[in-house]
C-alpha cells in the first residue's frame, strides 16, 4: 500500500438555497477517490454548515494517486426524493506527492456546478502519507516535478537536460457516446471533466515514467493540450523537456529540504529509473516515417513547409571559422544524435547553453480523423506526430543545426479534417547541459563502461559553463554570438544574404531573425520591441473527406507564405531585423482559413539595418496613378521614420562606413522569400525576390500588393505609454514597477455571407485591432505599461463566426529611470536573477566535475561503448576544446567560489523570515493571488514552486437570455475559472500563478435554444513569491555585492 | 457583420467610476457612452466611440456581476469571483495609508478595494428628491408600480429610481427581523458608513409606521428634517430606548410608553392644572420675548394640541399622522403668530419645566420622554 490520501471536510459557505420553503438547505459531503466513498453528517438548516467531519481515510496505488482527482460533492439532503446535488470539487492532488511542492492542501475551494457554476465554497483540509516503494517495476512515478514555466525555473539549477518527452493518450468522448441522448447535461458534463482529469493525470505519469528513465527528475516546459477530435475520440497530449533540477540550496525554503522526515523523501532522491534503456527511449519502436510516405495509412497529406532564417544573397567571407566551428558542432551534436527527438520545448535557456539560431523550423500534416477508434491503441496519433518530428528533425539539419528549441506542437480541427502543425527554432547547443546517457553520479559508479566518458563529458560542462560563450569563441561578446549562422556559408540550404556581425566582425549573420524563442536576456538590442502580427483569412469551398483535405493542403502554402510576406513588410516597417516568439497559428473552418501570426519585433545591433520598402508599379504611363505610387511611398517612409522613433532604434551610423569595404553589399537589401514545398525541395523554387533591387520592393500593380500595402498602412500605432510584445520581457524596458495586471479578452465576430478574400482579410485584421485598441483602453491607468506575452488564439467555432482570445499581463514600468540609464542599468538589473543562478551553478558543477571525475580525459573507449557515431574528428574537438576552456576555468575559478560562499550564508534568515511575515499578512480573509502568463513577478522572488496547475471546466446553460446573453455567460465563466484557479493555489499555499495560460477555449452557443456551452483548460505554476523589497531588508550587501563580481566576470 | 460576443475579464476586476455613477444613474449604455464621448475620454485615450462601447458595455455588465455581491455586502469580505479582499471600511483606510509609504503593488489592490468600499455607498446612495417621494409609504409592489410617476416629477430615471426603491426594500426586510439597534444591524449587515446607515434606519423606520409625509402642508420639509426626527423616535420612544440590554427590535415604539402617554391628559382635562400650568409658563416668559401676548392667548390650545398628539399616539392609525398633527397643532399656529424659532424654543423648555412644579401632576418621567422628542422635532421643523 504504497500511499494514504486523508481527507477532512471542514465547513461550507454561501451555499445556495436549495429549500424553497424553509430558504436553507440540508447539506452534506461525499468525498469520492477511485471507487472509494465517504460520506459526512447532513448538517440541517445552514446555508453555512459546519461538517467539521472526522479524516476520510483512503489506502491506494501511488499510480491511483497521480491518475486519480480526489472529487468532493455536496449534496442537498432530501427526505422524499433523490438527493440534489449542489456542485462539486475536484481536487489534483499531484502537488502533494512531490515532498519539494505542497505538503498540504488547505482552504475556501469554490463548489463549481456545470450548469450554475459557482454555487458557495467548501473548506477542506488533504493530505497524503506516501511509503517507500522499492519496486523497480513501478508504473507510478510520483515525486517527478512538472513546471509549465518554458526555462529553468528561478530557485533551481539545471544539472542536466535531458531533452525531449512526449505522450499521448486516447479515449472516447463521453460527449458522443450513446449513454450521452439519455442523460442530463449535466452529468454528461461532469462525466467529461472528471474523464480528463484522468487522462490528463495518466498523461502525466507516463511522462514522468519516461523522466525517470532518462535519469531525469523534472519536466520543464510541459505543455498539455487536448485535441477535442468529435466522434472520432479525445486526445491529450503533452510535451515538455526531461531535466535534472536541483533547489538552489541557500534557499532554506521551508521544511522541504532533503533531509525531510516524510517517507516519500527517498523515493525522489534516487530515481529508481529501470536501467533497461540508455539514452532517451521513447514509446515509438520505429520512428522512420518520413514524410514521403504519407499516404500509407488513411489519408494524410504533408504540407510545403517554410523554413528560413537569414535572407540575402551573396556573401563569402569568414572562412577562418569553419573547421573550428564544425569541430563544436559535431561535438555536441553527438550527444543529441543518440536522441530520438532532438527538440526542448524551453524558450529561455541558461545562459551559455544557446550557441546559435538557424530559423524558424514549422511542418503541418492535414489529417482525416478516422471515426473507427480504439482507445487502448493510440498508434495513429502516434505516427502522425512521428512523422510531423521527423519533418522537423530534417528540416533542422538542413540548416545545419542538431536542436530545435522553442518547440510546440498544436492542432486545429474542424468536423474530421485535422492540421497537426509543429514548430520550433533551428540551433546549435552547448553540451554544457546534455550528456550522452540517462546518468547520474550514482549511476556512473555502477556503470563502468561508461563511467570514464561521462566523467569526461562532464568536465566539459562543468567548464563550459564557466565560462558560457567563451569556450569557443571567445572574442565574441556574448550579446551576439547566437545570431551567427550555424550553417555553412558556402553551402546555404537557401538563397540568403550573409553579412559580418555589427557586433564582433568577426562571423556571418543573416540580415533577417526569425525565432520562436525568448529574445536572450544576453543580447544586444537597439531600442525596444514591440508586437507584429500577420493576419489572413481565406475562403474555401466546402467539402467533405479527402477532397476537403486536399483542398486545405492545397491552400496552405499560400497561406503561410502570405502570413510571412507580411510578417517581413511589418518588420520592415518599423525598422527592425529580428523576430523573437513566432507563433503561426492556422485555423480551419468549413468556409475558411485563418492564420495569425505573431512575433515581438526587435533590432538586434548584431544585424545589419534593414532596407526601406520600395513601391513600384508596373504600369508607368498614366500620370495620376504615378503620383499615388509616390504618395504611398512617402507615407511609407513617414512611417519607417516615424516607428524608429517610437521604439527608439538609432544604431550607430558609423557602422556602415567601417563595415562598408569587407562587406559588398548595398546598404538596402533585397530580401528573398523561400517557401519550400517537402516534394519539390530545396531546388525548384520560385524567387519571388523581384530581381536584386535595393530595397524590398512590393509592385502594386495586381490588387494583392495593393491590399497588402493597405494591411501595412492601416496598422495603427500603439498609443502613448503602451508597448506590446508576446515574449516574456521587453528589450529596453526592465525597471518594472510590481504592479501587474493579467487579464483574458474574447471576442466572437459574425461574418456575412458572400464575401471576398479582400474583405475578409480586412475584417479579421481589424477585429485583431480593434481588440488591441479596446485592451490598451481599458488599460490606461497602467500607463507607462507593457503589454507582455501577447497571445492570441483564433478560432472558427462554426460557419461565419471567428474567435479571437487573448490572455496577456500588463505589468507598469517607471518612465523616468527608462529614459535616464537607458539599456545598461536596467539590463543589469533584469539579468541579475540569472546570473546570480547561473553563479551558483557554475560553482557547483566545478565542484562536481572535480570530484567525480579522476581522469577528466579519459580514454576514448568510452566512446564507442556508449553507441554514439564516435569519429576521430569527435575526439579530437572534445579534446581541444576541454583544453581551451579549461584555461578558463583555471583563470576565474577561484573568483566564483568565493563569491557564492559569501552569499549562501546570509540569505537563509531573511528570506525565511520573510516568508512567515507574508503568511501571517495573508490572515484570514482572502489572501490575493497573483497570476501571470509570465515566468516571473517583477519586483519580487519566488522561492517556491508548489506543483502544476491544469484545470479543466466546462459550463453550460440553457437559459443564455438570462444569464446575459452570450458575453454575460462566458464573462461570468472567465470570472469564475480565474476564482478557482486562485482557490486551488491558495489552498496549496501560494500566493501566485506564473505561466499561466489558457489553452483551450471553445464556446458553443445555439441561441434559438437559448443555450450555450463552454469548454476552458487552464494551466500554470502555483508559487509562493516573496517581495524583493522585503528581502533586501536583510540582504542588500550581500547581494549586490555578488552581482557585481558575477557581471565583472561576463565581461571579460 | 456584427460582434457577437465580447468580454474582458481581469485577475483583479477593473472597474471606472465614472461609468459605474452613470449606471447607477440608471443611464442606458448608449447614453452613457453619449456622456462619456462628451466627458473627452476619448480624446485623452485616442479610443474611437467602438473601442467606447465595448468597454462601457463590459463595464455594465461587471457592475450587474457585482450587483449580487452588493445586495449582500456583508459576502463581500470573502467572496472568491472577484478579486477583491478585506472586508473592514476601516482597516482599509488604514492600510491604504499605509501602503502609499510602502509598496505600490498593495496600493493597487488597496484602491482598488477601497474603491469597491465607495461603490458600495455610491450603490446604496439615494436622492433626497426621491426618499422624498416615497417616505413612509409602504414598501411594496404597488408603489413600486407608481415609480414612473416618481421619476417622471423628479426627474430621476426609473431604472435608478427602481434601484434605490430597491435598496430600501431590501434593507427594510433584513432588519424588520433583526434584534439590537437599528443602526448598528444596518452598518452591519450592508457595511455602509454611519451617515448613510442612519438615513437608511429612517427610511426603514418611516417605512414601518408609514408615518404620513405626503401631505401638502408637509411639503416644506426635507428628507434630512425627516430623518432627524426619525432619529429622537427612535433613540427615545423605542423599546431599544430605555434598556439596551433588552434583545428588542428597534423598529417599534414602545407600546407601555404610549399607553403612559394617555395619562398626560390631565393637564389638559384638570382645570385647575391647566391654568396653573399657564400661569407658571407666562411668570417665566414675561419680559423676555415680544411675542408674550400671543403666546398667553394661545397657550391652552396649544398645550391642548400636544397633549392629545401624546394621548393618540397609542393608537396605530394616530402615529401616522403625527407630523401633520404637530404642524397643524402647533407649528402653524405658532407660525400666525409670527414666533421665531427662539420664541418656540423658549416657550417650549418652559412649557416642559413648569410641568415638573406642578404639585398633581405625577408622570413626570413620561412627560420628559415625550416632551424632549417633541421640542426637537418641532424645532427642526419649525422653518420655511
Amino acid at each position: 500500500m504504497p500511499g494514504r490520501l486523508k481527507a477532512k471536510i471542514v465547513a461550507g459557505r454561501h451555499l445556495p438555497v436549495m429549500d424553497r420553503a424553509s430558504d436553507l438547505t440540508d447539506a452534506f459531503v461525499e468525498v469520492k477517490f477511485g471507487n472509494t466513498t465517504f460520506k459526512t453528517d447532513v448538517y440541517p438548516k445552514s446555508l453555512n454548515p459546519q461538517w467539521n467531519s472526522e479524516w476520510f481515510k483512503f489506502e491506494v496505488d501511488d499510480e491511483d494517486l497521480q491518475d486519480e482527482p480526489l472529487q468532493i460533492t455536496v449534496l442537498d439532503h432530501d427526505t422524499y426524493s433523490a438527493n440534489d446535488a449542489i456542485g462539486k470539487v475536484y481536487i489534483d492532488i499531484d502537488p502533494l506527492l512531490c515532498s519539494e511542492a505542497a505538503t498540504v492542501i488547505s482552504g475556501w475551494l469554490p463548489i463549481y456546478d456545470t450548469i450554475h457554476g459557482i454555487r458557495g465554497e467548501i473548506n477542506v483540509l488533504v493530505k497524503v502519507d506516501l511509503f517507500n516503494d522499492l519496486n523497480r517495476f513501478r508504473q507510478s512515478s510520483c515525486g517527478v516535478k512538472f513546471f509549465c514555466t518554458t526555462s529553468i525555473p528561478r530557485c533551481y539549477r539545471a544539472i542536466m537536460v535531458h531533452g525531449f518527452v512526449e505522450e499521448l493518450v486516447v479515449n472516447e468522448d463521453p460527449e458522443y457516446q450513446w449513454i450521452d441522448r439519455i442523460r442530463t447535461p449535466r452529468a454528461s458534463n461532469e462525466a467529461r471533466q472528471r474523464l480528463i482529469f484522468l487522462m490528463s493525470g495518466e498523461l502525466q505519469r507516463k511522462i514522468g515514467l519516461k523522466v525517470l528513465e532518462m535519469g531525469g527528475n523534472a519536466v520543464v516546459g510541459y505543455l498539455q493540450c487536448f485535441d477535442l477530435e468529435g466522434e472520432s475520440g479525445l486526445v491529450v497530449r503533452a510535451i515538455g523537456t526531461a531535466c535534472t533540477l536541483e533547489k538552489i540550496s541557500t534557499f532554506p525554503a521551508t521544511a522541504t529540504h532533503p533531509n525531510n522526515s516524510s517517507p516519500s523523501k527517498d523515493m525522489k532522491d534516487s530515481p529508481q529509473a529501470a536501467p533497461s534503456t540508455l539514452g532517451c527511449r521513447s514509446t515509438h519502436s520505429s520512428p522512420v516515417h518520413s514524410a514521403s510516405s504519407r499516404l500509407s495509412q488513411g489519408f494524410s497529406i504533408s504540407v510545403p513547409t517554410l523554413l528560413f532564417s537569414g535572407m540575402g544573397s551573396g556573401g563569402s567571407a569568414g572562412k577562418e571559422a569553419g573547421p573550428l566551428k564544425a569541430l563544436l558542432k559535431q561535438q555536441t551534436q553527438s550527444a543529441l544524435e543518440q536522441r530520438e527527438y532532438p527538440f526542448f520545448t524551453l524558450t529561455i535557456f541558461p545562459p551559455g547553453f544557446l550557441l546559435h539560431v538557424g530559423g524558424v523550423v514549422s511542418a503541418r500534416s492535414v489529417k482525416l480523423l478516422d471515426r473507427i477508434h480504439n482507445p487502448d491503441e493510440p498508434e495513429t496519433r502516434d505516427a502522425w506526430w512521428e512523422e510531423i518530428r521527423q519533418e522537423i528533425k530534417s528540416h533542422a539539419k538542413a540548416l545545419g543545426c542538431h536542436a530545435v528549441v522553442g518547440y510546440s506542437e498544436s492542432t486545429s480541427i474542424c468536423e474530421e479534417v485535422c492540421i497537426l502543425s509543429a514548430s520550433g527554432t533551428a540551433a546549435i547547443l552547448s553540451s554544457r547541459f546534455m550528456q550522452d546517457g540517462p546518468l547520474d553520479t550514482e549511476h556512473r559508479l555502477s556503470q563502468q563502461p561508461l563511467c570514464v566518458f561521462s566523467a569526461g563529458s562532464e568536465r566539459v560542462e562543468g567548464d563550459m559553463g564557466s565560462s558560457a560563450s567563451l569556450g569557443f569563441e571567445e572574442v565574441v561578446s556574448p550579446g551576439c554570438g547566437f545570431c551567427h549562422i550555424p550553417y555553412d556559408e558556402l553551402n546555404i540550404p537557401f538563397p540568403a544574404q550573409l553579412t559580418y556581425c555589427y557586433c564582433c566582425r568577426r562571423y556571418k549573420v543573416p540580415d533577417v531573425l526569425f525565432t520562436t524563442i525568448d529574445l536572450p536576456t544576453e543580447a544586444n538590442v537597439t531600442g525596444k520591441g514591440c508586437l507584429i502580427q500577420a493576419r489572413l483569412c481565406r475562403t474555401k469551398k466546402k467539402a467533405q473527406g479527402e477532397g476537403n483535405a486536399m483542398a486545405i493542403s492545397n491552400l496552405l502554402p499560400f497561406l503561410e507564405y502570405e502570413l510571412h510576406t507580411q510578417l517581413m513588410n511589418k518588420l520592415k516597417l518599423r525598422g527592425m531585423n529580428a523576430l523573437f516568439g513566432l507563433r503561426i497559428q492556422i485555423s480551419v473552418g468549413e468556409t475558411m482559413l485563418l492564420g495569425l501570426a505573431s512575433a515581438t519585433g526587435v533590432y538586434l545591433t548584431a544585424l545589419p539595418s534593414p532596407g526601406g520598402i520600395q513601391i513600384a508599379g508596373k504600369t508607368p504611363s498614366d500620370i495620376t496613378y504615378e503620383q499615388h505610387i509616390s504618395n504611398m511611398q512617402k507615407k511609407i517612409n513617414d512611417t519607417i521614420t516615424k516607428n524608429k522613433e517610437q521604439y527608439e532604434i538609432n544604431p550607430p551610423e558609423v557602422v556602415e562606413e567601417i563595415i562598408g569595404s569587407p562587406i559588398p553589399e548595398p546598404r538596402q537589401r533585397s530580401r528573398l522569400f523561400r517557401s519550400h514545398s517537402e516534394s519539390s525541395d530545396e531546388v525548384s523554387e520560385i524567387d519571388l525576390s523581384h530581381g536584386k533591387k535595393d530595397a524590398f520592393v512590393l509592385e502594386i500593380d495586381d490588387t494583392d500588393a495593393v491590399e497588402d500595402i493597405h494591411a501595412l498602412l492601416t496598422d495603427s500605432p500603439t498609443p502613448a505609454g503602451f508597448y506590446s510584445c508576446n515574449t516574456e520581457i521587453m528589450p529596453g524596458i526592465q525597471n518594472w514597477t510590481s504592479a501587474i495586471q493579467m487579464f483574458t479578452s474574447v471576442r466572437v465576430f459574425r461574418l456575412n455571407a458572400n464575401l471576398t478574400n479582400q474583405g475578409l482579410n480586412k475584417i479579421f485584421s481589424d477585429l485583431c485591432e480593434n481588440l488591441l485598441k479596446s485592451l490598451y483602453f481599458k488599460l490606461r491607468s497602467m500607463v507607462p505599461c507593457c503589454l507582455c506575452h501577447l497571445n492570441f488564439t483564433v478560432a472558427i467555432p462554426e460557419d461565419e463566426l471567428i474567435q479571437v482570445a487573448v490572455t496577456a499581463v500588463a505589468m507598469s514600468f517607471d518612465k523616468e529611470q527608462t529614459l535616464e540609464n537607458g539599456k545598461r542599468s536596467g539590463e543589469k538589473t533584469l539579468i541579475k536573477a540569472i546570473t546570480e543562478n547561473d553563479e551558483q551553478l557554475q560553482f557547483n558543477l566545478e565542484l562536481n566535475a572535480e570530484s567525480s571525475s579522476p581522469n577528466p580525459l579519459g580514454s576514448p573507449k568510452g566512446l564507442s561503448e556508449v553507441g554514439s557515431h564516435p569519429s576521430a574528428r569527435d575526439r579530437c574537438s572534445s579534446w581541444i576544446e576541454q583544453l581551451k576552456l579549461k584555461a578558463h576555468t583555471i583563470r576565474r575559478g577561484s573568483v566564483k567560489t568565493t563569491s557564492s560562499m559569501e552569499k549562501a550564508s546570509p540569505l537563509p534568515e531573511g528570506r525565511s523570515r520573510s516568508l512567515r511575515s507574508n503568511r501571517s499578512y495573508s490572515g484570514s480573509s482572502v489572501a490575493v493571488v497573483k497570476m501571470t502568463p509570465l515566468s516571473f513577478i517583477p519586483g519580487a522572488k519566488i522561492i517556491k514552486y508548489l506543483g502544476i496547475i491544469n484545470m479543466f471546466f466546462i459550463r453550460e446553460t440553457s437559459s443564455l437570455r438570462e444569464e446575459g446573453g452570450v458575453s454575460g455567460f462566458l464573462h461570468t465563466f472567465i470570472a469564475e475559472v480565474f476564482a478557482m484557479v486562485r482557490a486551488h493555489v491558495a489552498a496549496l499555499g501560494g500566493n501566485a500563478v506564473v505561466s499561466y495560460s489558457m489553452k483551450e477555449c471553445v464556446f458553443m452557443e445555439n441561441p434559438n435554444k437559448n443555450q450555450a456551452q463552454c469548454l476552458i483548460n487552464v494551466s500554470g505554476d502555483a508559487v509562493i513569491f516573496v517581495r524583493e523589497s522585503e528581502l533586501e531588508l536583510t540582504s542588500v550587501q550581500p547581494q549586490s555585492a555578488t552581482t557585481q563580481t558575477s557581471n565583472g566576470g561576463e565581461g571579460t | 457583420m456584427s460582434v457577437e460576443l465580447d468580454v474582458f475579464v481581469g485577475n483583479t476586476t477593473i472597474m471606472d467610476k465614472e461609468v459605474y455613477q452613470l449606471w447607477l444613474n440608471g443611464y442606458t449604455v448608449n447614453d452613457a457612452v453619449k456622456v462619456r464621448i462628451e466627458g473627452g475620454v476619448m480624446e485623452e485615450c485616442e479610443a474611437s466611440a467602438e473601442v467606447l462601447l465595448s468597454d462601457t458595455m463590459d463595464q455594465y455588465r461587471t457592475f450587474q456581476m457585482c450587483e449580487r455581491l452588493l445586495h449582500h455586502p456583508a459576502k463581500l469580505a470573502n467572496q472568491l469571483l472577484f478579486q477583491i479582499p478585506p472586508d473592514r471600511q476601516a482597516m482599509l483606510i488604514e492600510r491604504y495609508a499605509l501602503a502609499c509609504q510602502f509598496n505600490s503593488l498593495d496600493l493597487v489592490i488597496i484602491q482598488f478595494q477601497t474603491f469597491i468600499c465607495i461603490s458600495l455607498f455610491r450603490y446604496y446612495a439615494f436622492d433626497d428628491s426621491f426618499v422624498r417621494e416615497v417616505l413612509g409609504k409602504k414598501l411594496s409592489k404597488g408603489t413600486k408600480k407608481d415609480l414612473d410617476d416618481v421619476s417622471i416629477k423628479t426627474g430621476i430615471t426609473l431604472k435608478s429610481c427602481r434601484r434605490q426603491f430597491d435598496n430600501f426594500k431590501r434593507v427594510f426586510k433584513v432588519v424588520e427581523e433583526l434584534k439590537g439597534p437599528l443602526v448598528e444591524n444596518i452598518r452591519q449587515h450592508f457595511l455602509l458608513p454611519d451617515q448613510l446607515a442612519r438615513d437608511y434606519a429612517a427610511i426603514v423606520f418611516f417605512a414601518n409606521h408609514r408615518f404620513e409625509t405626503g401631505k401638502k402642508k408637509l411639503q416644506y420639509l426635507t428628507f434630512q428634517d425627516f430623518a432627524f426626527c426619525a432619529g429622537q423616535l427612535i433613540n427615545n420612544w423605542t423599546v431599544g430606548a430605555v434598556d439596551n440590554m433588552m434583545e428588542d427590535m428597534d423598529v417599534d415604539l414602545d407600546k407601555e410608553f404610549l399607553q403612559d402617554l394617555k395619562d398626560l391628559k390631565i393637564l389638559i382635562t384638570d382645570k385647575d392644572l391647566l391654568d396653573q400650568h399657564k400661569n407658571l409658563v407666562c411668570t417665566a416668559l414675561r419680559g423676555k420675548t415680544n411675542v408674550f401676548n400671543e403666546m398667553e392667548a394661545n397657550f391652552k390650545n396649544l398645550s391642548r394640541g400636544l397633549v392629545n398628539i401624546a394621548a393618540k399616539l397609542i393608537n396605530a392609525k394616530d402615529v401616522r399622522d403625527f407630523f401633520i398633527d404637530l404642524v397643524e397643532k402647533f407649528i402653524e399656529p405658532c407660525r400666525s403668530d409670527k414666533l421665531t424659532s427662539i420664541d418656540v424654543n423658549l416657550y417650549l423648555t418652559h412649557y416642559t419645566n413648569s410641568a415638573h412644579i406642578l404639585d398633581t401632576f405625577k408622570h413626570h418621567a413620561v412627560w420628559t420622554r415625550y416632551m424632549g422628542v417633541i421640542k426637537s422635532c418641532i424645532l427642526r421643523m419649525y422653518h420655511d
